[in-house]
């Protein structure tokens, strides 16, 4: 190994590090807005008078909440191509196994977020005369939402970084550019530090803002 | 109007509702009230189905509210219901309170229901506060705007559940006068409350009930009176002795 930090390196390398980055992000978004949109349905089915959805929905969410990450991830690589007949690329299978694997945490988020909206905002909406839909489109998501937006984004802070497992299917997100850098310049330290500090510094800057949020909303 | 004819409801083993009768017709306004826990507040719940009844029936203008078959957001649209925690959508300003079932469920255009909105805001005195969100107003403004908000799907009846309990005493009385020009309106009102003062004035019968039964249906006069029970006599004397 040569020795001392070499600098140059990471400033060489920072494009391709940057299309590695644009992977993880853009996984990590399609994966939060897949997931909060299943999660919301699924959260209905759950808190749903038809025994069946409400059975669906607790069945759906112990099952993967069950399940390591990582093998949910292996499983779909290799079952979405065989279901559809055709192979979709290590991307598409990789998202949508997140897609399925967050919805059934943000479920879980959703569904005490409706809670949190008291039982007197559903009688005020069925009184004015709103159906079912309306009620929770107009009157209990908006709220429900707003109460959850800090622990939806740690949620997301935490996808951000199990997005790195994806370097299983070959993907090449931040993670694994960094990785192949390392090992074709023979720069362990210097990549590796470099993640560990893009990935705090991201974080951070997360949390950051999620405590803000947490000021500008707490009424 | 409203009939109400052998209502019993219960919460698992707890018989709230026992066979309960009774009904308010058009223009009238009957006053319910009872010690806390009597079931006048399930009771008027029943009324427009937020809460299901076991036994028996009720129906709002002709249309049985515990039939499987009825729909119940056309039926709750034309009864108007105003809640003690006023429960305002707080998301929302004033305006877009008001506004929202007109748009969704009566399918008034935007421009419509603003002018609607402004009118009735107009007339429970508070056609400047139409852009707030309700945190920013009184209990007693919360109340009335939920008294508008109500008033904006032109209802055919209106209930109130203890619609003052959860004022501060100086801002009772400006939801009351509301009420009251309401009733003098000839607004059919189902009005569960203690204000026995809003009851001599505008009612034309008083209910009063204990542990799920009404146990004293009279006219007004009637009720202050002589009221027959013990309980209702007991009652009154508890609430009227200050």
């Amino acid at each position: 190994m040569t020795s001392g930090f070499d600098w140059q390196v990471i400033v060489k390398n920072l494009p391709f590090l940057w299309t590695g980055m644009q992977t993880t992000l853009l996984l990590t978004v399609l994966a939060i807005g897949g997931g909060v949109i299943g999660g919301t349905i699924l959260a209905l089915c759950r808190l749903s008078k038809f025994s069946a959805l409400s059975w669906f929905g607790g069945s759906y969410v112990n099952f993967f909440r069950s399940m390591p990450l990582i093998l949910v991830i292996f499983w779909f690589y290799f079952l979405v191509p065989i279901f559809l007949g055709r192979p979709v690329g290590g991307f598409y299978s990789v998202l949508i196994a997140f897609i399925l694997f967050e919805a059934a945490y943000y479920c879980e988020i959703i569904r005490a977020g409706i809670a949190s909206v008291g039982q007197g905002q559903v009688y005020a909406g069925q009184a004015v005369g709103l159906n079912y839909f309306q009620i929770m489109r107009y009157i209990i998501l908006p709220q429900a939402f707003r109460n959850m937006v800090p622990i939806l984004l740690t949620q997301g802070i935490i996808l951000f970084q199990d997005t790195s497992l994806v370097y299983v299917v070959g993907l090449h997100d931040f993670l694994v550019t960094a990785d192949i850098v390392a090992n074709r310049d023979v720069r362990l330290i210097e990549m590796y530090s470099t993640v560990a500090v893009v990935y705090f510094v991201m974080c951070l800057l997360g949390s950051l803002g999620v405590r803000r949020l947490q000021r500008k909303y707490s009424l | 109007m409203i009939e109400i004819q052998n209502v019993s409801k219960w919460y698992g083993d707890f018989n709230v509702l026992k066979d309960c009768s009774s009904r308010v017709d058009k223009g009238e306004v009957v006053v319910v009230c009872g010690p806390s826990g009597s079931g006048k507040s399930t009771l008027i719940k029943c009324v427009n189905g937020l809460e299901p009844f076991q036994e028996g029936v009720i129906s709002v203008d002709g249309t049985s509210v515990g039939d499987p078959g009825t729909n119940l957001p056309e039926l709750r649209s034309h009864i108007g219901m105003v809640f003690q925690n006023f429960e305002l959508f707080p998301h929302i300003s004033v305006n877009d309170n008001i506004g929202l079932a007109q748009i969704k469920v009566l399918g008034r255009s935007q421009d419509e229901a603003n002018a609607r909105a402004m009118e009735l805001l107009d007339r429970v005195g508070l056609a400047d506060q139409a852009d707030k969100y309700p945190a920013q107003l009184s209990g007693g403004q919360q109340q009335r705007v939920a008294i508008a908000r109500a008033l904006a799907m032109d209802p055919i009846a209106m209930l109130f559940d203890e619609p003052t309990s959860a004022l501060d005493p100086e801002m009772i009385n400006e939801v009351l006068d509301v009420m009251v020009e309401l009733a003098q309106e000839g607004m059919t009102m189902m009005v569960v409350t203690h204000e026995m003062g809003f009851a001599r004035k505008v009612a034309h019968r008083v209910i009063f009930m204990d542990e799920g039964r009404i146990e004293e249906d009279a006219t007004k006069d009637d009720f202050f009176g002589t009221p027959r029970g013990d309980r209702a006599q007991l009652f009154l004397s508890k609430i009227l002795s200050h």
